[in-house]
C-alpha cells in the first residue's frame, strides 16, 4: 500500500529526539508518571517507572512510526504493551504525543475518563486489552504474521515485564514466532525481576533470560533499561534487523526506579509512596 | 431414503470454506494440530493462509486474535471442549472483551460436540462449552444439527463481525434438512408442531427428539420438535410465537442438565416472556462418567437416551395433565386427546 504524503504529515510531526533532549524526556515522563500517582493513588507506580526509558526511546526516538491523529492507521508499527497495570507512564507519552487531550491525565480513575488503574483500547494509542498478563506477546505474533501476509513493511513491537513470562501462553508463542521467523517481531522485556510479591530469582527464576529466549530460537540482546540512549540504539538496530528470525532486548531495569522508598522494595509493587515524597520528588527540578 | 449423502459436519464446512477461501484472499485458518481429509487439500492450495499451531489452544486463540486485528477472517479449529476450556481465557481477554472495542472476525469451529467422541471419555466428550460460551456476552453460539446446516453457517461466519463459536458433532449424522438448510435469521426450525408439549432440542439431540416425538405420535401423543440453531442471534419474538401455544416444554441437550446450557436459555426466554409453559429440562445428569458404551448406551445411563427421553415426556405429559385437573381453571392443555 502507497502511502500519500499527507498521510505521513502526523509522523513528520514529531521529529525524533537524542541525546540531552531524550534523557530530558524521559526524566520529564519519570516525573508526569509521578503526577498521575500522586493525583490517582490506585495507579501502580513501581512497574511503571521501570519502562520509562523503554516507552520514550520507542515513542520519542523515532523508533516507531505513528500518526496521533489516526491511532490505528494501517501504515503505523503496531506497539502492543502488556505490561497491565505497569505502563502508566504511557499516559503522559501519549498525552503529550497528541493521541488524546492533556486535560485526561486530571482525572485518571475518574468517571468520564478514558484513563483507568489499568489501560485498554478505549485509549488511543492502545492496541489491545490489559490487565491479564501474557496475552500481548500471543497477540503480537498473530499480528506480525498478519503483516507479513500481507506483505507490509511494518514492525510489531511488544512490551512485556519479566514477571509477565512466567505466563506458560507466552512461551507457545515464542516457539510458534521462531518457527516461523517472524523477523518482524520485537519483544522488548522490562526485566525488573520483581513480580508482586517480590524478587522473580525468589518465585520462578528465569535465570539467564536472554539466554532462554535465544535457546528458543531467538535473536537476543539485554541493556541498561534505564540508559535512554543505549535503549534507543539497540532497539533502533533490532527494528532494522528484520531478516532472520523474532528479536528481544532485555532492558535491565529497576522497579519503582528514582523513588527511595520504592526502588528494588520486594513488595514495591502494591507500596504506594507517602504522597509528601511525592511533593517533595515534584518540585525538585 | 435420503436423497442427500449424509457427511461429517466438518467435511462439509470446511469444503465450503476451502471454496471460499478462494474467492477471498482475507480468510486465514488456523488449527491446533487437528485435521481432516479436507484440511489437507486447504493446507496445499493455501499455505500461506493454513496455520498449525500445534497442540497449543492458548497460542491458537491469541495468534488468531492477532490475524482479526489485521482484518483477516479466522477459522480456528480444534477439538470442541480443548478450543473452548483449554484457553477460556484467551477467548475471554483477546476475543470477548477485544471485539467490544476493535472490529475483529475469529470464528472457533469445535468438533466433538456432547458424546460423539464415544470412546474418549470426559476429556474429549464436552457437555459445558454451551454453558461456558454461554457466559461470554460478545460469543455467538452455533450448534447444527446435520451437515447441510453446518454448511450453511459459513455465511454468518464470513459476514457477521465479533467471535463465534461453531460446535460440531465429530461423527456423520442423518440429514434432516434434505429440502434446504434452515433460516439462519429465525435461528431455530420447526420440524414438528401440534400437541401439548414441545421437544426444543440443539445438536445431536434434534435427532433423538424427531425419533421420540414420532415414537410418541404412534401412542397417539403428538409432540413438537423444534431444531436449535443460532443459540445467541435467534429471533426471539418468532420463537416466542411459536413456543405460545405450548403448555410444556422439553429442552435436549448434550450438556449438563440445570448448569447454564440449553436449559437455561429456555428458562430465561420464559421467564422474560412471561409464557406459560412449564419446562423440563433433559441433559446430562450425575455429572462426570468414566463408562464405556455406544453412543446411545451412554446416552441412556445420563437420562437423554431415546428411551429416556420418551419416558420422560411421558410422565412430564401425565404432570401437566394432572396440574389441569388440579387446577380446573387453566386452560393450558386444551389441545391434549
Amino acid at each position: 500500500m502507497q502511502a500519500s504524503v499527507a498521510e505521513f504529515s502526523g509522523e513528520q510531526a514529531q521529529q525524533p529526539l537524542q541525546g540531552q533532549q531524550l534523557r530530558d524526556k524521559a526524566h520529564w515522563v519519570w516525573r508526569e508518571t509521578l503526577r498521575v500517582h500522586r493525583h490517582a493513588p490506585e495507579t501502580r507506580l513501581a512497574s511503571s517507572l521501570s519502562a520509562v526509558e523503554i516507552f520514550v526511546a520507542l515513542y520519542y526516538g523515532g523508533v516507531l512510526r505513528f500518526d496521533p491523529s489516526r491511532p490505528l492507521w494501517a501504515e503505523r508499527d503496531r506497539c502492543i504493551i502488556s505490561k497491565g497495570h505497569g505502563s502508566i507512564c504511557m499516559y503522559p507519552i501519549l498525552a503529550d504525543l497528541g493521541f488524546f487531550p492533556a486535560e485526561e491525565l486530571s482525572r485518571v480513575c475518574h468517571a468520564g475518563g478514558i484513563l483507568g488503574g489499568i489501560p485498554d483500547p478505549v485509549i488511543p494509542g492502545y492496541e489491545t486489552v490489559n490487565g491479564s498478563l501474557g496475552h500481548g506477546l500471543g497477540v503480537a505474533t498473530g499480528v506480525a504474521l498478519g503483516l507479513r501476509g500481507r506483505g507490509s513493511a511494518r514492525a510489531v513491537f511488544v512490551v512485556t515485564g519479566d514477571g509477565e513470562l512466567h505466563e506458560g501462553a507466552n512461551w507457545e508463542a515464542i516457539m510458534f514466532a521462531s518457527h516461523h521467523r517472524l523477523g518482524n517481531l520485537n519483544l522488548v522485556v522490562d526485566d525488573n525481576r520483581i513480580s508482586m510479591l517480590g524478587p522473580t530469582d525468589q518465585i520462578v527464576s528465569h535465570q539467564d533470560l536472554g539466554a532462554r529466549l535465544a535457546a528458543f530460537g531467538w535473536q537476543c540482546e539485554s541493556v541498561d533499561g534505564h540508559d535512554v540512549e543505549a535503549v534507543l540504539e539497540h532497539l533502533t538496530r533490532m527494528k532494522a534487523a528484520t531478516g532472520g528470525g523474532p528479536k528481544a532486548l532485555v532492558c535491565r531495569t529497576h522497579k519503582g526506579h528514582g523513588v527511595p522508598d520504592l526502588e528494588d522494595a520486594p513488595l514495591c509493587h502494591v507500596i504506594n509512596p507517602k504522597p509528601q515524597l511525592l511533593d517533595e520528588l515534584l518540585q525538585r527540578p | 431414503m435420503s436423497a442427500i449423502k449424509p457427511l461429517a459436519m466438518r467435511d462439509a464446512l470446511l469444503q465450503q470454506l476451502l471454496q471460499a477461501m478462494g474467492q477471498d484472499a482475507d480468510i486465514f485458518f488456523t488449527c491446533a494440530d487437528f485435521g481432516s481429509p479436507v484440511l489437507d487439500r486447504m493446507r496445499a492450495q493455501y499455505p500461506d493462509r493454513f496455520i498449525n499451531v500445534g497442540i497449543a489452544e492458548q497460542n491458537l486463540i491469541n495468534v488468531s486474535a492477532g490475524l482479526a486485528l489485521e482484518g483477516y477472517k479466522v477459522f480456528a479449529y480444534a477439538i470442541a471442549p480443548f478450543i473452548t476450556m483449554r484457553c477460556l481465557e484467551q477467548i475471554r481477554v483477546s476475543l470477548a472483551l477485544l471485539s467490544r472495542l476493535r472490529p475483529m472476525n475469529v470464528n472457533l469451529i469445535g468438533v466433538g460436540a456432547g458424546y460423539s467422541y464415544v470412546v474418549s471419555g470426559p476429556t474429549h466428550q464436552c457437555y459445558e462449552d454451551l454453558t461456558v460460551m454461554r457466559a461470554l456476552p460478545s460469543m455467538s453460539i452455533y450448534s447444527p444439527a446435520d451437515h447441510v446446516a453446518a454448511s450453511a453457517l459459513l455465511a454468518p461466519c464470513l459476514s457477521k463481525a465479533g467471535p463465534k463459536y461453531v460446535r460440531l458433532d465429530a461423527q456423520v449424522l442423518p440429514v434432516v434438512y434434505e429440502a434446504g438448510p434452515p433460516d439462519l435469521a429465525r435461528g431455530f426450525h420447526v420440524h414438528r408442531q401440534g400437541g401439548p408439549v414441545v421437544l426444543v432440542a440443539t445438536g445431536y439431540m434434534l435427532h433423538t427428539a424427531l425419533r421420540a416425538a414420532e415414537q410418541l405420535a404412534g401412542l397417539h401423543r403428538p409432540v413438537g420438535v423444534i431444531d436449535f440453531i443460532d443459540l445467541t442471534g435467534f429471533d426471539a419474538g418468532a420463537l416466542v410465537q411459536a413456543l405460545a401455544s405450548y403448555a410444556g416444554i422439553v429442552t435436549l441437550e448434550e450438556g449438563f442438565a440445570g448448569r447454564g446450557g440449553l436449559d437455561a436459555l429456555m428458562f430465561d426466554l420464559v421467564a422474560r416472556h412471561g409464557l406459560a409453559a412449564r419446562v423440563l429440562n433433559l441433559g446430562v445428569q450425575g455429572g462426570y462418567r468414566f463408562d464405556l458404551g455406544t453412543r446411545a448406551e451412554l446416552h441412556e445411563q445420563v437420562g437423554i437416551g431415546l428411551q429416556s427421553v420418551t419416558r420422560s415426556v411421558k410422565r412430564f405429559l401425565q404432570s401437566l395433565a394432572d396440574d389441569q385437573r388440579a387446577h380446573p381453571g387453566k386452560t393450558v392443555l386444551e389441545r391434549v386427546d
